[in-house]
């Protein structure tokens, strides 16, 4: 039973620490807090069951597609729409409200269209879903291959991050945009890679979301909700801290969704969060 | 002139509106109720998003708590007694929210009130299933539309009137500094904290009696019927764009975005969801600040 769920809870967590690591590079690196990320990740799910279903198009093959599309429309995005408030605001404060109300507006927007397109039902697609053994406890197969997509993606990406000049610029920006001109970065660019790529991460974690979960048009904010309370717990921009955090969070809503009962894993998350909030505002893993 | 525009027009525009279901047709009624309702949430959510600029995406949380503490009590309590507890239920609420984000960055507060109104549905759903085993609820009560759109008509004014008042007032000044620099507001001695709770509780206070006033227009309560987050939306860009800082903003946004989105929700209820999200896009873009500071800053550039 607990092997179960620690089992289980992990390969949920994989999959929430790669929306986390997101959203936790659109507003560490390009100071976007954006509330309709969980509406990315649906618009990513949504377009994998309609290549499963309406093209028979294998769901590994469609998650290598969603990576690109998805990079490619957070850069449309950011050039579109953040872009000019971040000129707008300039060095005041005012980019964080600015980002919240316009993302907001976001939010409803993609929520019609996808009602419009796909329809008010919950969706979901069989596809591996024969059980397969690991250490005793049977799980299904499609989990195990979201978890081994995530694993891959999360892990490409964190040494891309350490290790690389690329990686190195994204980082710089991310701790001072104001000295990093200075040393002769970019920061427009590297905020708008910033951005594109944590749109890119959405979009396979919806996809590798879409292969074993049921899911809906108007669930978005859950998401969100789960990969904002993810980053802050792994503390804002910390990589390693939102993967820990991610398999955490994915730990405990298993255990509260075996243990008490299914419907409360929001529940959870908020538990979480608070607990985060009254201990270490900071994040778990940020060194005071 | 000044006492004319600051008392006798907005009292003057309070008698009409009070006579005004006298002569209106239920159709009309129904509009009215919506438009004082709307004005009484926009107006509330301004109290304290207004200045402080910390953006409360939690509206239809209270609004709903409000409305479902109704359906549950509605048979047990008198009446007054229903909206006084729901009063209560929402200003404990808005303290433990408070309590727990208000003293951290306003991003901190951001976060939790965008995913409270799902949590607080989620949990009534859990209650209502696993306890008592029903979900859904009726309300019966001996209310006409006219008694509803009066109460409401009164607590739209009551918003108004407190937030002028508080306008004038320390804890105004206070909201009003910390909007504009909260380090500084520190620095002058104001206890950030304190005045941000003490506006954030009156503000959601007024909200939760809002839902509980508008209840008995539903019959029929159920956890996805009142907690619809197209309230919180429409809150945030009736406030936004008549100018949320200012006392009479709210309203002025209210009343014509209210009447634009009855006409969309019947006239085009599939892509209704999408107009709302390119209207508030385009109202965060175009006018940052409201309608009001717009047509000054033309006032000015014509003078200039």
């Amino acid at each position: 039973m607990l092997l179960t769920t620690l089992i289980l809870g992990v390969v949920l967590g994989g999959t929430y620490a790669l929306l986390a690591l997101g959203l936790t590079l659109q507003y560490g690196i390009a100071r976007i807090m954006n509330l309709a990320y969980g509406e990315l990740t649906l618009i990513a799910a949504f377009l994998l069951v309609w290549a499963f279903q309406g093209l028979g198009l294998s769901p590994l093959v469609a998650i290598l597609l969603l990576a690109p599309a998805g990079y490619a429309l957070g850069w449309a995005l950011y050039t579109l729409m953040m872009r000019p408030l971040v000129k707008r605001s300039g060095a005041s404060g005012r980019l964080e409200v600015d980002s919240i109300l316009a993302t907001f507006g976001l939010l409803f927007l993609i929520q019609g269209v996808l009602l419009l397109v796909f329809g008010p039902n919950f969706t979901s697609i069989s596809y591996l879903d024969r059980g397969v053994s690991v250490l005793g406890v049977t799980v299904a197969a499609n989990r195990l291959v979201a978890f081994g997509i995530c694993l891959v993606a999360g892990t490409a990406l964190v040494v891309a991050l350490a290790r690389t000049r690329w990686g190195l610029t994204l980082r710089a920006v991310a701790l001072s945009p104001v000295s990093a001109p200075l040393v002769g970065i970019n920061v427009d660019r590297a905020m708008r890679q910033g951005f594109a790529l944590g749109s890119s991460l959405a979009a396979v974690a919806g996809g590798t979301l879409a292969m074993y979960q049921t899911f809906s048009a108007t669930g978005g904010v859950v998401f969100t909700m789960k990969a904002l309370v993810i980053v802050i717990m792994g503390g804002v921009g910390n990589v390693g801290g939102a993967l820990a955090a991610g398999l955490a969070l994915g730990l405990v809503e298993t255990f509260v969704a075996t243990a008490i009962d299914p419907g409360l894993t929001l529940a959870a998350t908020f538990a979480l969060f608070l607990i985060v909030l009254l201990w270490r505002p900071e994040g778990l893993f940020r060194r005071r | 002139m000044r006492i004319f525009l600051t008392y006798a027009l907005p009292l003057a525009a309070l008698a009409l509106l009070a006579i005004a279901p006298l002569y209106a047709s239920a159709y009309q009624l129904g509009l009215l109720l919506g438009i004082a309702t709307y004005v009484t949430l926009a107006s509330a959510w301004a109290l304290f998003s207004g200045h402080t600029r910390y953006i409360s995406l939690a509206t239809v949380a209270f609004y709903g708590t409000g409305a479902y503490t109704v359906a549950v009590l509605n048979e047990s309590l008198p009446y007054p007694m229903v909206l006084a507890t729901a009063g209560l239920i929402g200003a404990g609420l808005a303290l433990v929210v408070g309590l727990s984000t208000l003293r951290l960055a306003g991003i901190y507060f951001v976060i939790f009130s965008f995913g409270l109104s799902e949590l607080i549905r989620e949990l009534i759903t859990w209650y209502e299933v696993n306890v008592t085993g029903t979900l859904g609820r009726y309300i019966f009560l001996d209310l006409t539309p006219q008694d509803i759109y009066w109460q409401m008509l009164g607590l739209g004014a009551v918003t108004i009137a407190l937030t002028a008042w508080i306008h004038r007032r320390r804890l105004g000044l206070a909201l009003r500094v910390i909007g504009d620099d909260e380090t500084v507001a520190a620095h002058s001695g104001i206890h950030l904290a304190r005045v941000k709770l003490i506006a954030f509780v009156l503000a959601s206070t007024i909200i939760t009696l809002a839902g509980a006033i508008a209840s008995p227009r539903w019959v029929y309560v159920e956890p996805s019927i009142v907690f619809n987050p197209t309230v919180s939306f429409l809150t945030v860009i009736m406030a936004l764009l008549g100018g949320a800082n200012r006392l009479w903003g709210p309203a002025l946004g209210a009343v014509p975005l209210f009447l634009i989105f009855e006409w969309l929700s019947s006239d085009f209820p599939d892509t209704y969801p999408i107009l709302l999200g390119l209207l508030f896009i385009g109202v965060v873009f175009l006018l940052p600040h409201g309608v009001l500071a717009g047509i000054e800053q033309l006032r000015q550039r014509r003078k200039a």
